[in-house]
């Protein structure tokens, strides 16, 4: 998937530059690509690894064990066809907590497992079940607190406050997610009529 | 409005290495530890980001989307937003990179205090990669009928746009 977009990019941007006779120019953004790339990385850097840092003291201290306890009781409103101790419902709070907090290589595994453990009683192997619909469309719907790389971006990009978009990132997310699950609540009232 | 903004991160930070200092974590120790972590995790996605910076570049260059979405004009020049977001939208549901280059490259045209420059930060922040994860993850169990999550998600990420929309013209103004 990314290929194509990566392919397409590439031979889009190349292809028509050379139609619309900008060739001059697109010589200087080929040879210029790789440095724009460099210097990007390591604008970002900085704030990335500090992050990281403080982030792991969170870790360390069990603020996300602590985080995935108290979003557990909203969960089990969200998710009715789950039983209150099923496991699931433990790694898919534990993979919210780890989204919301920006940790996404901690989120992974716990998303996973709660895949897999939605799957063992599955019914029917090859459809996706209720409970991973809404899953996912939480989870994609990428509830963050604190968007990491942007603010290392933005003040890469010298802003004069970096930070100043969490409160419009927070509220647009929870508008999305919000969004998302009335819509899936409504389509799965419909179906089940 | 903007003053709470200015807080979240401050408070975030004290609030975390109080509470780990006071659960007995060497705070100091932990915060090498991950910082570490964070220096290898920046090398790790150096290629992609090269790769992603590159192609971008050149397709944002070429001036395609202005002319391929032409018929769109009017709306834009309606709402005042260059037509430069909507690569960004159209690519932000399938690769977080690519996106991360494309705000890059809105935040060195157009200033990252200027609305543009806020409404492509808070589109950044508030979605995630909808395709690629749901890919990933029903990949993942062999699921292959996904019901309606590809639809709601595409959807609940055309939400979040238009409120990112609404928000930062709010928050900040036009």
């Amino acid at each position: 998937m990314v290929s194509i977009i990566w392919g397409a990019f590439i031979a889009i941007g190349i292809l028509f530059s050379i139609g619309s006779g900008q060739v001059e120019g697109i010589n200087s953004a080929i040879l210029k690509g790789a440095s724009d790339g460099m210097e990007l990385l390591l604008s970002m850097m900085p704030v990335l690894v500090l992050w990281s840092g403080i982030m792991k003291i969170a870790e360390d201290a069990g603020i996300l064990q602590k985080f995935s306890r108290l979003v557990q009781p909203l969960l089990h409103k969200l998710f009715p066809s789950l039983q209150k101790d099923d496991p699931a419902l433990g790694y898919i709070a534990s993979n919210i907590a780890a989204n919301a907090l920006g940790l996404g290589s901690a989120a992974t595994p716990f998303g996973l497992k709660a895949m897999e453990s939605m799957q063992k009683k599955n019914p029917h192997p090859s459809v996706a079940t209720d409970s991973m619909v809404t899953f996912l469309i939480l989870n994609t719907a990428g509830v963050t607190i604190i968007p990491t790389t942007v603010i290392a971006l933005r003040m890469g990009q010298g802003s004069a406050n970096p930070s100043e978009i969490i409160l419009t990132s927070v509220l647009a997310t929870f508008c999305s997610s919000f969004a998302g699950l009335c819509l899936d609540w409504f389509l799965r009232k419909r179906k089940q009529r | 409005m903007n003053v709470v903004s200015l807080f979240i991160l401050p408070i975030f930070v004290v609030g975390v290495v109080l509470y780990g200092f006071f659960h007995h974590v060497d705070i100091y120790e932990s915060f090498l530890k991950g910082a570490k972590e964070g220096i290898v995790m920046t090398f790790h996605i150096a290629p992609a980001v090269v790769a992603m910076v590159f192609a971008t570049n050149l397709f944002l260059h070429s001036n395609f989307i202005a002319w391929f979405f032409q018929f769109l004009n009017p709306v834009f020049q309606f709402l005042h937003v260059p037509m430069e977001i909507l690569p960004m939208a159209l690519v932000r549901p399938i690769s977080g990179t690519a996106s991360l280059a494309i705000l890059n490259s809105i935040l060195i045209t157009y200033g990252p205090d200027s609305f543009m420059g806020r409404l492509a930060s808070t589109l950044q922040g508030c979605t995630d990669t909808t395709i690629y994860v749901l890919a990933l993850y029903f990949g993942s169990v062999h699921i292959k009928k996904t019901g309606h999550a590809l639809g709601v998600g595409l959807f609940a990420d055309l939400v979040g746009i238009l409120a990112s929309f609404l928000l930062v013209s709010v928050f900040f103004g036009v």
